[in-house]
């Protein structure tokens, strides 16, 4: 499982700033993201119109969801399937382990899946004797530096070409050692040739899935490498590890949402490779799985439903939201300290590992509501956030100076008079201060601003309420 | 046929009450000159947004209660922040939920009536110019609140046309947040100063002498970055500029 | 049992029991009406450029396309294909009868086998069952006579596309593969796998660098076979007619 550094994010954040491989990763983020976006918005004329769709369609399911979750099983049983319902990553693990152990399985493929590493599944098989292979080309990677993702659809978004070139040559021994990587096509093609008999070996295929079709019993996968086709094709056994917000009712529905997806992850129109998997292969087919699971997990979703979070099940896990978050694009992933960073995984961590651990998350943002501006299925994220600092605030979670400050301020606004009083001395004495000077450099209990900022005196001559007061005095 | 003049209560913003308080006699000629009959109700303090974005409901209820109170008998509320405006227009309502109808009612009223200064003397009173003249290559950035809680884009570039003397050098990533984020600046500090760092260097590539915007805390975060760089740019609210008042106040953070 | 325990938990959570009989039945008639919701109108379009469309949107995603007058042509463009990729004559076949029935005598020279990809194939030859032409997609709905493993094993994937397969929105590829297709299994329509496939694997996983061929095809080449004799022109009004009267109502919560 993802080691959880989320308390320490102020840390990471710092450390973060100051890595300049990361910085120069992170300078990617505008030209990559934002731009093609908002070439493939442009390119739909009905892209506004889509985003209410595709809310309402989640709001519908999600009204909902018992109905479809059943109807969904009973569909995937119909084609052979079937499923493991999960409340928990302790239960999921245990149904994953125990359909691999069940096909005597010694290697495992997997596509990326974010849930997957919420449940922490490669610790869990390794420590039992199966050997997890990673097949997405970013998760490949890191699975050979021992690192977690650092963004929901780009997992190795944190890493330069030179991480690359030297993670290949310590981990492919067998190569030759002098061998040059003069193209990124070179790092592409050693890691084609490299999980080509990883595929061809395994005995089992893990993927996630972007949705769930309860009208079919369908799992969608939605992928540009191949890596998830080939993954869930070759072995005998394909499992799909799927959250229970994942089902929409019909092809239909989810035909809205993937015209949604693709541009507003990576700026497609659409995915390579858009894949439906429904139950066994058939009778005279020659390639496909015969057994076919679905892991389908709770892992605390249920307890947001009827709540004010209850909107972040939307999520369709496309990252627009972390790739225009200016926090997210200085310190990067890695600094949220747990499986989705960003500003969704900022409403999202503290619902699944405690807002006492993950506190700091949501109150990491200026609320500057880029996020919930590109979000496909219009999640209020500012929104969301803000309701969990009202829990911090009410769980006495709040730091207390932020408190102590807060109090006082909010005894002066509440009386005005008082407040008239106290401003008018306060910026009296800072007007004097910085009498000829027009900023502070240094200002106490001000540090955090002073720090990297000048700190601009007030004009000089009082408040304006006081300035006002006076001309209306002399009947201007 | 008797025409009255609209009746419009400023609301001055606590950072324009205590840090620059030209923005409000700025905003006050710039409403009277478009023909409104301005107020400044005494008892107005602060929105609560610090409050409310600390999470604190209770205490933002207390001072969106004193704020509807003291505003809701004008025709309009305006004030010149986008940040400030959409606390009032967009999230007062939310604050009173179903236990308490009477203040949400009129937290409704508040809200349809209150306006950002820029965007009510555009969209609600008509103005397409002004009367001001100012030397200089001006850039403008958009401040988060008002961008994309009232889509305020088009309003402050229109007026600023209209200015005299005036040359608008386009900041690119103008709608990218300057890292001021309330009491995120000081709680997240080297997040903050690097946002802002970024900010000011695209704002130094523009080669413009000034820069405007029209929230006081995204001004006070740009400027004390820019000062502490050393960057010969000039800050200002953009209300000054379009009343012609740039010469009743040095820059922010300056002295002449 | 972790099933009901979390239906228990959605249910408390919508402050609900089961949802009573009618109101599964109003659900159950949402999933068999599969309501559409917006198609876009980039391909309400008269039939001709509604392909020139699905062109253009193979081109944009690094595919390739040649259009061919019928079948015969087949064995002449993929030789020919092969030789400008300087690629073996050598392929790999889908045992679709579409391609079993051309008559490859003329190119001799052309190895072929009929079966699923395996390890080493550098070359398939696939039939595609539909294609969009919103977004350039080829619809590949796995049968005994169209593995799956043609479009994911070899380094260049060649795929036969009737012009007359082409549709405007995936809606109407999903409507024309409820009506036409019976699963053998589930006596329902959907097939094991369907793969949508947009133009040649990828993957921008390196700095966030676009790079072809990552585990899937590096090439996608489409022979288009342009069996609309006579395509019925529909002018530009009936297409925005039809654009309009299409699109189904946007689903609204609890509907």
């Amino acid at each position: 499982m993802v080691h959880l550094t989320s308390p320490a994010f102020k840390e990471n954040a710092t450390r973060a700033l100051a890595d300049p491989g990361l910085q120069k990763a992170l300078a990617r983020t505008k030209p990559q993201f934002h731009g093609k976006r908002a070439k493939a918005v442009a390119g739909l004329p009905e892209f506004e119109q889509l985003r209410e769709i595709g809310k309402n369609i989640k709001n519908h399911t999600l009204a909902n969801l018992d109905f479809y979750l059943e109807r969904y099983a009973a569909k995937v049983e119909e084609a052979g399937g079937k499923v493991h319902w999960c409340s928990t990553a302790d239960e999921a693990r245990a149904a994953v382990l125990r359909i691999c152990r069940d096909a005597g399985a010694k290697t495992v493929t997997k596509g990326k899946s974010m849930i997957s590493e919420e449940l922490g599944i490669n610790d869990h098989l390794e420590s039992h004797g199966i050997t997890p292979v990673e097949t997405d080309l970013g998760e490949y990677i890191l699975q050979l530096r021992k690192e977690p993702p650092s963004h929901i659809i780009g997992p190795a978004f944190h890493l330069n070409r030179e991480d690359w070139e030297e993670s290949f040559r310590e981990s492919h021994t067998d190569l030759d050692p002098k061998r040059v990587f003069t193209e990124r096509r070179d790092i592409l093609t050693e890691a084609r040739t490299k999980l080509r008999s990883r595929f061809l070996a395994a005995d089992v295929g893990i993927t996630g899935a972007n949705f769930l079709i309860a009208e079919t019993g369908s799992s969608v996968i939605v992928t540009n490498e191949g890596n998830g086709d080939l993954t869930q094709t070759l072995p005998k056994v394909h499992i799909a590890l799927a959250s229970i917000e994942k089902v929409v009712p019909t092809l239909e529905d989810a035909t809205s949402l993937l015209r949604l997806l693709a541009r507003s992850a990576t700026g497609q129109d659409f995915s390579v490779y858009t894949t439906f998997s429904t139950g066994v292969r058939r009778q005279g087919d020659l390639d496909g799985p015969e057994e076919y699971h679905v892991v389908l997990i709770d892992n605390g979703r249920s307890n947001m439903i009827g709540t004010e979070f209850q909107e972040m099940l939307r999520c369709i896990r496309c990252a627009a939201c972390m790739n225009h978050c200016p926090v997210y694009g200085v310190t990067g992933g890695h600094a949220y300290g747990w499986v989705y960073p960003g500003p969704m995984g900022s409403v999202l961590t503290p619902t699944l590992v405690g807002v006492d651990k993950a506190g700091h998350l949501p109150n990491a943002s200026t609320f500057c509501g880029r996020c919930e501006s590109v979000c496909p299925v219009k999640i209020p994220l500012p929104k969301l956030m803000r309701h969990w600092r009202e829990r911090e605030f009410e769980r006495h979670l709040t730091p207390g100076t932020v408190r102590t400050n807060l109090g006082l301020w909010a005894w002066f606004a509440k009386r005005p008079a008082m407040y008239r009083a106290a401003t008018r001395l306060g910026i009296g004495a800072l007007s004097l201060l910085g009498k000829g000077k027009g900023k502070f450099g240094w200002m106490p209990l001000a540090e955090g601003w002073t720090r990297g900022r000048d700190l601009p005196a007030p004009e000089p001559g009082g408040t304006f309420m006081a300035r006002y007061a006076k001309t209306r005095r002399n009947g201007r | 046929m008797l025409q009255t003049r609209p009746r419009v209560a400023l609301f001055v913003t606590c950072l324009v009450d205590l840090y620059r308080p030209t923005v409000g006699f700025a905003a006050i000629k710039l409403l009277e000159e478009a023909g409104c009959q301005v107020e400044v109700p005494e008892v107005q303090t602060c929105c609560g947004q610090p409050a409310y974005n600390t999470g604190d409901r209770a205490t933002a209820k207390d001072l969106a209660r004193n704020v509807i109170d003291a505003f809701l008998p004008y025709d309009h509320v305006v004030a010149p922040s986008g940040s400030c405006a959409g606390m009032i227009g967009h999230h007062y309502p939310g604050l009173f939920g179903d236990e308490d109808p009477h203040y949400r009612g009129k937290a409704e009223a508040l809200a349809a009536k209150t306006h950002e200064l820029v965007s009510f003397l555009t969209d609600v009173l008509g103005v397409d110019a002004v009367k001001a003249r100012y030397e200089g290559v001006v850039t403008y950035h958009d401040s988060c609140s008002g961008l994309r809680e009232l889509g305020i884009k088009a309003q402050p570039r229109k007026l600023l046309g209209s200015v005299d003397g005036l040359v608008l050098k386009e900041l690119p990533d103008s709608e990218v947040c300057c890292g001021f984020g309330g009491t995120f600046c000081v709680k997240y500090p080297d997040i903050s100063v690097r946002m802002v760092s970024d900010k000011a260097k695209d704002v130094r590539e523009t080669g413009a002498d000034t820069l405007l915007a029209g929230d006081m805390g995204c001004l006070l975060n740009m400027a004390g970055r820019l000062q502490r760089e050393g960057a010969a740019v000039k800050v200002r609210h953009v209300a000054e500029v379009l009343a012609g008042m740039t010469n009743d106040a040095a820059p922010i953070g300056e002295t002449k | 049992m972790s099933k009901d325990a979390i239906l228990g938990a959605i249910r408390r959570g919508l402050k609900r029991g089961p949802l009573p009989a009618d109101q599964a039945a109003m659900l159950e008639g949402r999933i068999a009406a599969h309501p559409r919701h917006l198609i876009p109108a980039r391909s309400r379009l008269p039939r001709p450029e509604q392909i020139a469309l699905f062109i253009k949107n193979v081109e944009k995603e690094f595919g390739t396309v040649e259009r061919i007058a019928d079948v015969s042509a087949v064995p002449a463009a993929i030789t020919d294909y092969l030789a400008a990729q300087n690629l073996p004559a050598r392929l790999v076949m889908a045992p679709h009868p579409e391609l079993e029935a051309i008559d490859w005598s003329s190119r001799p020279l052309l190895a072929r086998e009929t079966r699923r990809a395996q390890d080493g194939d550098l070359v398939s030859l696939q039939h595609a069952w539909a294609g969009v032409a919103e977004t350039g997609t080829l619809f590949f709905p796995s049968d005994p006579v169209r593995p799956a493993t043609l479009n994911l094993l070899p380094e260049t994937e060649i795929v036969l596309l009737r012009a007359s397969a082409i549709v405007g929105a995936y809606e109407e590829a999903w409507d024309r593969l409820r009506a036409e297709r019976k699963d053998p299994l589930t006596g329902g329509w959907m097939p094991r796998n369907l793969m949508l496939v947009t133009g040649p694997s990828r993957s921008a996983d390196i700095e966030q660098t676009l790079e072809l061929g990552a585990h899937g095809p590096r090439r996608l080449h489409i022979l288009l076979v342009e069996d609309e004799a006579a395509p019925r022109e529909m002018s530009r009004a009936e297409a925005r007619a039809q654009a309009t009267a299409q699109p189904g109502t946007p689903a609204t919560p609890g509907d």
